[in-house]
């Protein structure tokens, strides 16, 4: 379970008061808003990476709020998905495990079978440089699972992804989260990608977040 | 039509030709380029292989070589060790004072390289100098010739390195972060080896600097055959006694030298960047 209590995040001239929201363990939650509304700095909060002025981030029931990003158990999915230009796709795949010093057959195992979930067995050796769109997503959300983390953040995942292939990637992320169990918070600001996905929608709006509904 | 969308004006006739831009351009681009090599074919009409061949037999010359090769890689791998945590340290994180640290930073580059070299001279005649000194020797020593080329080469490989990590995207080290790294696995696993080609041109940067210092070294380690003697003092040197073929040999034996480092480095980069292409 995602928890926000009146947070309040300031980001040079920029400030987010009083933000609360709460998406359920196991649930697949959409946060709508447009472009500048904050949207990303909310999930930046979630992951750590944003200091917060007031409020408390709640991730499965324990503070986080002071804790650091690597020991959040959070995978993060950023816009674009900020791939390591010097590492190849295996490696991405393999860094977090790499990170917490787990044997070397055990990393490969995990690799194969993001590989295989991610449909990226033929891109293993090779580098960001070349990638589509979508294959650069993919290898963000496989190096992002890679640890099996209890809480999945994904910033605007499909904004670089072919409008053909977005019904696939709606079905590899529902089929993620439904097999990972992972609690889910999804922004975009695309309202068909919203209802393809989400099961809790939120919105920002003027700086607060509106429940939006839920879907079964 | 509204006046909100009123369309400019063509431009009446032609558009006046591009060709006075373009001859414009490269006959100022030529000047500077026609300066260089002719300073370069002018050095090589002044002197012989029989000259090269006798300033590389001199065993003052000989001594000057290794030593500037010597000096120079160790003036590299120190301005390096400097420049990657200070360039890491001014492009990532925001602390009070950090205009001042960054003003101090070019002073080097902006200081005249004698007054640097009197600067040093200063410095270690004050009790904190002199106390060091007792360990490691500086002032008219091959450790005073690494300190002054270190002072001025460093500051190159600072703005190289603040310019490479501020060119580097910081999410990928927030996203290090987020699987599990602290801030230094963050830096040396992902921020690292991103900078390998910042880092490499820092280096080359601080070596062919290193390489051309004199000023500060003339005044702090001084000018003495066989001892503090780098490859600039053998010109000066040897200008000095009128001996100025072997000064012409010396001097086009550093340019053969920079080019080829210059060379090399470019030639790496382009190999790795041609690399990450295919």
């Amino acid at each position: 379970m995602i928890t926000l209590q009146q947070l309040t995040i300031q980001q040079g001239t920029f400030t987010l008061r009083d933000v609360s929201l709460a998406v359920p363990s196991g649930s697949y939650g959409v946060l709508m808003g447009r472009t500048g509304t904050g949207k990303t700095t909310i999930l930046e909060a979630i992951a750590g990476l944003r200091p917060q002025h007031t409020g408390r981030v709640l991730l499965n029931g324990v503070d986080v709020t002071r804790v650091r990003p690597s020991e959040r158990n959070v995978g993060y999915v950023p816009q674009d998905g900020a791939l390591f230009s010097t590492m190849t796709v295996y490696e991405h795949l393999a860094f977090a495990l790499v990170i917490r010093r787990e044997p070397v057959a055990k990393i490969a195992k995990r690799v194969h079978e993001l590989a295989d979930l991610l449909d990226l067995a033929p891109l293993l050796q090779r580098q960001p440089f070349g990638l589509s769109g979508g294959e650069r997503q993919r290898v963000a959300l496989g190096r992002a699972l890679a640890f099996r983390p209890g809480i999945l953040l994904l910033d605007e995942p499909l904004s670089a992804v072919d409008e053909a292939m977005r019904g696939d990637m709606y079905a590899l992320l529902r089929r993620v989260q439904q097999d990972g169990g992972v609690t889910t918070l999804h922004i975009t600001h695309n309202p068909a990608e919203a209802q393809a996905l989400g099961n809790v929608m939120f919105e920002l709006r003027d700086g607060r977040v509106v429940v939006e509904g839920k879907t079964s | 039509m509204t006046a909100g969308n009123q369309r400019c004006e063509t431009v009446k006739g032609h558009p006046p030709p591009d060709w006075p831009f373009l001859l414009g351009l490269a006959l100022l681009s030529s000047v500077y380029l026609l300066l260089i090599v002719a300073m370069l074919l002018a050095d090589l009409s002044f002197t012989t292989p029989g000259h090269l061949l006798a300033a590389l037999r001199s065993p003052e010359i000989q001594f000057s070589i290794r030593l500037s090769l010597i000096s120079c890689t160790l003036t590299t791998l120190l301005s390096l060790w400097i420049a990657v945590p200070i360039g890491y340290l001014l492009a990532r994180f925001n602390f009070p004072g950090k205009k001042l640290v960054d003003a101090i930073l070019d002073i080097p580059i902006v200081l005249p390289p004698l007054v640097i070299g009197l600067s040093l001279l200063i410095l270690f005649q004050t009790p904190v100098g002199k106390a060091i000194e007792r360990f490691i020797p500086f002032t008219y020593a091959i450790g005073g010739v690494v300190l002054a080329q270190f002072s001025v080469a460093c500051a190159f490989a600072v703005r190289t390195m603040l310019v490479t990590f501020g060119q580097i995207d910081p999410r990928g080290e927030q996203v290090a972060l987020t699987l599990g790294c602290n801030r230094a696995a963050a830096f040396w696993r992902v921020a690292l080896p991103e900078a390998r080609r910042g880092i490499l041109t820092a280096g080359t940067l601080a070596w062919a600097r290193a390489l051309g210092e004199f000023g500060p070294i003339l005044v702090f380690a001084g000018a003495t055959r066989m001892r503090t003697e780098v490859l600039p003092t053998t010109v000066f040197l040897e200008l000095s006694v009128g001996n100025i073929e072997a000064a012409v040999a010396v001097s086009l034996l550093m340019i053969g030298t920079a080019l080829l480092v210059l060379t090399l480095a470019r030639t790496f980069g382009l190999r790795q960047s041609l690399e990450r292409v295919l």
